[in-house]
């Protein structure tokens, strides 16, 4: 692999260990990866096998204790905490298992956090937390609390809300994980979507392979902590 | 974040917990309404007592006396001393800062009474006032008038002297005042002052004797029989003039410029005489200052000009000591229920931390920085400080007014006192309690804010 204008993000040897009590935990263990631009790349792996916290460490929430990771041009490791807040605030988008919205906010609200983290004009917020709303097909939803929602809604809203600062990177963990087949489906044909038409890299932690082969370009499979191997998808293949 | 973002999260999040919050901003109320009640009691106090000092012109007052006098003289003191005269009498004046210069006049008269029995004679100290003693609360309840003129035969009597006047028996409790009956008997009528007055021996055997005392001249005089006819027209049962050093506890007094006018044997004119003065001597002359700040000033500069001079500023400075040590005692006992309050701010934005883990992680995935947690949290700390601080504020004036209230009820009851005003609520302390209650709060913040910053994300995202 080689550094192109088209990459989107690489990881040379990235480390993360934990220590627990006197044990070291090696969740991630010297991991190289590369992904071009508007690539959908799955992260497969049982659990344990340090898929979680590879995506936290490109999402900036966590860092590496070596190897370098860097992500549209930028080297994590050299910013500082205020450059990573920024850099999750504009780079990255997330969604979450359990979808992770601030539950006594209205799905606008909910919406609107990472435009008032970003500092957006309030008369831009409206409109663009519209539109973020209206590609999920939410926008009727706009008052209601999460509380009041299915959780296929719920996700639906954390990705518009993962996308209103219109990142470069949606990092998404086990995203149908809480939901059931059909509703897994259609957000997964929703990922695939935006990810094709905004064109937005996508990285994807889940455990379903059959998912993964229906969705991702790429499936990259972890164990303990080390990079298994990787195979074209049916969908990558036939590109 | 902006601003206004970061108080409308605040705000959102302090309306989530409401009644926790409420409960710790009330306490932090408490805590402020009884540091402000303890303050306003003492700058209330200390307010009263100037005043009430402060009208009897004390505090704005060098008392000068020659210093060739020898009581004021003292072994080995080799600083050149002064003619307490005219010429320094006019220095006086000149001094920036200078209200006005009167000399200490008193001296001893016969009074007869004219409704009275012809061969009753009353003897009393006479004392003069200049105009501006008008304002001494001595004043307050007098029963008549002011003098109408600095230059009119008039006379204000002290009850006492009233009452011997009239011929009443002495009452045990020397502040009472006369009856209105008692009163009516004496005001507007005329007292006869028998004095000895200082008649100025002619420098020049042909030339008049000068009426004007200022050009008489000082080295010689002769003693003469006088007497002159003053009309009562006020009646006091306060001494107008306390504290100030003088001959005897007064009893009549006139307007100074015609006690001076009368030009009346002093004691002490013998040993004036011998001395060489510009104009009259003086036994002592008041100097009274416009601001109280600048006596000591004056004060200092009299002193150096060779005369002896006394400012009760000297004496009153232990009592405004007093009052700081006062102060400072109401407000660290003030401070106290802050102090304790402010632990409920702590514990309520601990508890919030836990409460709102996963949130904070949110917005830091989102890509919130440790600063715009840790200032959300500040935020809230100040918005319960701000508010506390303004309820406690209200709260502390509201408790002020009922104590004032009821302290003064009791005082009319036992003491019979007038209603004063010891608690005041100066505007500075409602700025500075509310304040000092946002700067507590902060403090109280941040332990809470710095712990929320620190807050791991991942941890907190840790799906549960």
């Amino acid at each position: 692999m080689q550094a192109n204008d088209n990459e989107a993000l690489r990881t040379i040897s990235v480390v993360r260990h934990y220590r627990l009590g006197r044990s070291t935990i090696r969740a991630v263990d010297g991991v190289s990866l590369a992904a071009r631009r508007g690539e959908f790349i799955a992260l497969l792996g049982a659990s344990g096998s340090g898929k979680s916290t590879l995506l936290n460490l490109l999402a900036g929430l966590d860092r590496a204790d070596s190897g370098v990771i860097v992500v549209e041009g930028q080297d994590l490791a050299t910013l500082n905490s205020q450059e990573l807040a920024l850099y999750r605030r504009h780079t990255v988008g997330m969604v979450f298992q359990s979808f992770n919205l601030v539950p006594n906010m209205t799905l606008y609200e909910n919406v609107e956090l990472p435009m008032r983290l970003a500092e957006v004009r309030r008369r831009d917020r409206k409109k663009r937390a519209r539109e973020a709303l209206e590609k999920v097909g939410l926008s009727e939803r706009m008052k209601h609390r999460p509380s009041e929602m299915s959780g296929g809604e719920q996700q639906r809203a954390a990705l518009a809300r993962a996308l209103v600062n219109e990142p470069k990177l949606l990092l998404a963990d086990e995203p149908t994980g809480n939901l059931d087949s059909k509703t897994g489906t259609e957000i997964m044909d929703l990922i695939r979507s935006l990810n094709r038409s905004l064109p937005m890299t996508v990285i994807m932690v889940t455990h379903e392979r059959p998912l993964a082969e229906r969705y991702a370009d790429r499936m990259i499979f972890l164990g303990d902590g080390k990079l298994l191997g990787e195979t074209k998808s049916k969908v990558g293949a036939a590109k | 974040m902006k601003l206004y973002d970061m108080v409308e999260l605040a705000g959102r999040n302090l309306r989530e917990a409401g009644l926790r919050n409420s409960l710790t901003t009330l306490g932090i109320g408490v805590g402020v309404a009884s540091l402000v009640a303890m303050l306003s009691l003492g700058i209330g106090l200390q307010l009263l007592f100037r005043r009430e000092l402060g009208r009897s012109s004390l505090f704005d007052s060098v008392y000068v006396t020659s210093r060739q006098d020898f009581r004021q003289r003292r072994v080995g003191d080799n600083r050149p001393t002064r003619a307490l005269d005219d010429g320094a009498r006019k220095s006086f004046e000149k001094m920036s800062g200078v209200l006005e210069v009167y000399p200490n006049f008193a001296a001893v008269g016969e009074f007869r009474f004219e409704d009275g029995k012809a061969t009753d004679s009353h003897f009393s100290v006479l004392t003069g006032l200049p105009s501006s003693s008008r304002n001494s609360e001595a004043f307050d309840d007098i029963q008549g008038h002011f003098f109408s003129a600095p230059g009119a035969a008039e006379a204000v009597l002290m009850a006492d002297f009233a009452r011997e006047l009239l011929g009443l028996p002495e009452e045990g409790d020397s502040d009472k005042k006369l009856t209105a009956e008692q009163a009516d008997r004496l005001l507007g009528k005329t007292v006869v002052l028998r004095y000895a007055e200082r008649e100025s021996q002619p420098s020049l055997p042909d030339s008049a004797v000068p009426t004007d005392s200022a050009q008489a001249d000082n080295s010689a005089f002769n003693v003469v029989r006088k007497e002159q006819p003053l009309k009562v027209v006020g009646i006091v049962v306060q001494e107008p003039v306390r504290g100030i050093p003088r001959t005897g506890r007064s009893s009549v007094f006139l307007p100074i410029a015609f006690a001076e006018s009368l030009n009346m044997i002093q004691p002490g004119d013998l040993r004036n005489i011998v001395r060489p003065a510009e104009g009259k001597s003086y036994q002592a002359l008041i100097v009274r200052v416009a601001k109280s700040k600048d006596v000591a000033a004056v004060e200092e500069e009299i002193k150096k000009q060779g005369f002896g001079a006394f400012s009760l500023l000297d004496a009153s400075r232990n009592v405004r000591i007093v009052f700081i040590f006062v102060d400072l005692f109401l407000g660290i006992f003030g401070s106290l229920a802050l102090v304790v309050a402010s632990l409920g701010i702590v514990n309520t934005l601990v508890m919030a931390i836990l409460e709102r883990r996963r949130e904070i992680g949110i917005m830091k995935a989102l890509g919130a920085s440790d600063g715009d947690v840790k200032k959300i949290f500040f935020v809230e700390a100040c918005s319960m400080g701000a508010l506390g601080g303004a309820v406690g504020v209200g709260l502390g004036w509201l408790i002020g007014r009922v104590i004032n209230f009821g302290t003064n009820v009791y005082l009319q009851r036992t003491l019979e006192a007038k209603p004063q005003d010891f608690w005041y609520v100066p505007l500075w302390l409602v700025v500075a309690a509310v304040g000092f209650s946002v700067l507590v709060s902060l403090f109280a913040g941040l332990y809470p804010a710095s712990r929320a910053a620190k807050l791991d994300p991942v941890q907190a995202l840790r799906h549960e």
